[in-house]
């Protein structure tokens, strides 16, 4: 019996059943409308609007102490340069990392999922989010280091010194996009904020002090590390050209440490159950 | 219009849905009753999308859930309450399920305002709602819009009295008007007071369904009397089929006609009561009571 379909009928056959007013099939909820959704959870709870106003706070803090501690006659912009981008060396990966697990800590996903049923829909305007918040802080950031750089020839009464050019400025923005791609890819393979945290520091903090205790007793390590580190070439974007090798060794590591976990969180987002 | 075909859910070799079918009609309500850990939200969780059924399939308004363009404004879903950002504001998480269903922003205020939200109460942060506030939460982004299905897994959870007799109302309204309403319960009485059509679900399958009045008659009449065999001779003489147990007589025959006879007959009635023999009360304790769940064939089996 259990196999038989169970349509009650209504008692008397007649029940009058209203029929409810004709209904349009509504349209489809377009690509943008998910993006100014999904922006706007960055933003709406205490911890995401510190946490996208630490990229602020951090950039002035960092320019003001550089002001302050630093030698005021050496100052040029590449000092400011390099005191905000650390800071946003770490912020950033950690937007990535929360733009995709803080659905999954909070179980938001539920709602999220329920409402947009495609979750590569919701994961791609997520992405996309990420991507343009990191170029928009850099840029912030940035700007609060040239505004440093002025402050200081001010005080100092010499011309501000800009000696950053723009394709390092490219570059240090690429390599903060990688970053951030990385914690996103993370993210989306653990699904779980600490986790994934911990996973971005030990691959950006640990692995790079292991391959260097590699390198130093094994030569072929030394040589060809650039070929699975994604650090090594990654962190040479930050101060200096790349030759074509290094280009290469950048876009085959990023494959390893980037593309594959995205695929296969991805993947595993797809298909896993949303609890 | 909800219809699940065949419908099973397996995790490793355990079934947690095994072979459900069943279907919820527009302008009623569907009570989908079943001890805990039954498979109702699992059930639900693949209506909806978020759990991938191992075989069958759930149509919700004649197509799969993932195919709807906008779900939101056909199907209103509350599957778990608590599943929010405790750091946002009540009126924020309507916002944001507005703004995803393409609403205009007086929406939010009408739902808060249809379930009975203060201004004071929206702005507060998730985390500072109790349970009942936040059922009442996720019943208005259910409802936000404007749908034509309800599915609603354990809504009267964590509701005052008062608050489920609203939810209640609300419920018979939406089904009055033509909408379709499924909502799940293991308290058999819950489901008694609001729903038409009851299906039962034990251990992942569906061992009763059909509406209220059909499953809650009761199968015949307890009578008793000074001597039962002549009680139920008497009966038996009126046509009646009875059988005679613990001192009892169990007639297939309703209380007016087992009280007639007997009267007709002569013989005094000490008792005379509706059997509850396989009553749907009596069919739910056997589920829920954890001794029985190995025995569930032999119930099955009594059911059909």
């Amino acid at each position: 019996m259990t196999t038989a379909t169970m349509t009650p009928a209504a008692l008397d056959g007649s029940a009058p059943v209203s029929p409810r007013r004709e209904r349009a099939v509504p349209d489809p909820i377009p690509f943008t409308r998910i993006l100014g959704v999904e922006l706007r959870k960055m933003f709406d709870t205490r911890a995401g609007f510190w946490l996208m106003a630490s990229i602020v706070i951090a950039s002035v803090i960092a320019t003001a102490l550089t002001i302050i501690l630093g030698n005021r006659d050496d100052l040029t912009f590449d000092t400011f340069a390099a005191s905000v981008g650390s800071p946003m060396s770490i912020v950033l990966p950690m937007i990535g990392v929360l733009a995709v697990t803080s659905e999954w800590s909070q179980r938001t996903a539920l709602t999220t999922f329920t409402l947009v049923p495609s979750r590569g829909r919701v994961i791609g305007a997520k992405l996309v989010n990420v991507l343009v918040i990191g170029a928009v802080s850099m840029l912030l950031a940035l700007g609060v280091g040239a505004v440093g750089n002025l402050l200081t020839s001010a005080i100092t009464g010499s011309d501000p010194v800009w000696d950053i050019p723009a394709w390092t400025f490219a570059q240090i923005v690429l390599a903060n996009e990688l970053g951030m791609l990385l914690g996103f890819a993370l993210g989306l393979l653990f699904r779980n904020s600490p986790a994934a945290i911990v996973g971005y520091f030990v691959v950006n903090l640990v692995l790079p002090g292991l391959s260097g205790a590699l390198a130093s007793s094994q030569e072929w390590w030394m040589d060809n590390a650039g070929w699975f580190d994604l650090n090594q070439t990654r962190f040479l974007l930050f101060d200096s050209s790349l030759t074509n090798q290094e280009w290469v060794q950048l876009g085959l590591t990023s494959m390893l440490w980037i593309v594959l976990p995205l695929a296969v969180g991805l993947r595993l987002v797809m298909c896993s159950e949303v609890k | 219009m909800i219809t699940i075909e065949s419908l099973t859910k397996r995790y490793g070799t355990f079934s947690a849905v095994d072979n459900v079918s069943f279907s919820a009609q527009p302008g009623r309500v569907t009570g989908f009753l079943g001890p805990n850990g039954a498979g109702k939200t699992t059930t639900m969780r693949v209506m909806v999308g978020l759990t991938e059924a191992t075989s069958g399939h759930v149509h919700v308004l004649g197509r799969p859930f993932g195919a709807l363009p906008n779900p939101g404004r056909e199907v209103g879903v509350l599957l778990d309450a608590s599943a929010q950002h405790a750091g946002r504001t009540g009126r924020e998480i309507l916002t944001i399920a507005a703004r995803t269903m393409g609403l205009p922003k007086q929406r939010v205020e009408q739902m808060l305002d249809r379930v009975s939200l203060t201004e004071e109460e929206s702005g507060r942060r998730v985390r500072n709602y109790s349970l009942g506030m936040r059922q009442r939460l996720g019943i208005a982004t259910a409802l936000l819009g404007d749908p034509e299905v309800l599915i609603l897994d354990e809504p009267a959870n964590g509701l005052d009295p008062a608050g489920i007799r609203w939810m209640r109302d609300l419920l018979r309204d939406f089904a009055d008007q033509g909408g379709t309403v499924l909502l799940s319960s293991h308290l058999l009485h819950e489901i008694e007071v609001i729903a038409d059509d009851i299906i039962v679900i034990g251990n992942g399958r569906i061992v009763a369904g059909g509406t209220k009045q059909e499953l809650l008659a009761s199968t015949g009449t307890l009578a008793r009397a000074a001597e039962p065999v002549v009680l139920s001779r008497a009966l038996e003489a009126a046509g009646i089929v009875t059988t005679v147990a613990d001192g009892a007589v169990f007639a297939d025959a309703d209380l007016a006609t087992v009280g007639r006879t007997a009267f007709a007959a002569g013989i005094p009635l000490t008792e005379l009561r509706t059997a509850d023999g396989a009553g749907l009360e009596e069919m739910f304790l056997e589920l829920t009571a954890e001794s029985q769940r190995d025995s569930l064939t032999v119930l099955e089996g009594a059911v059909a």
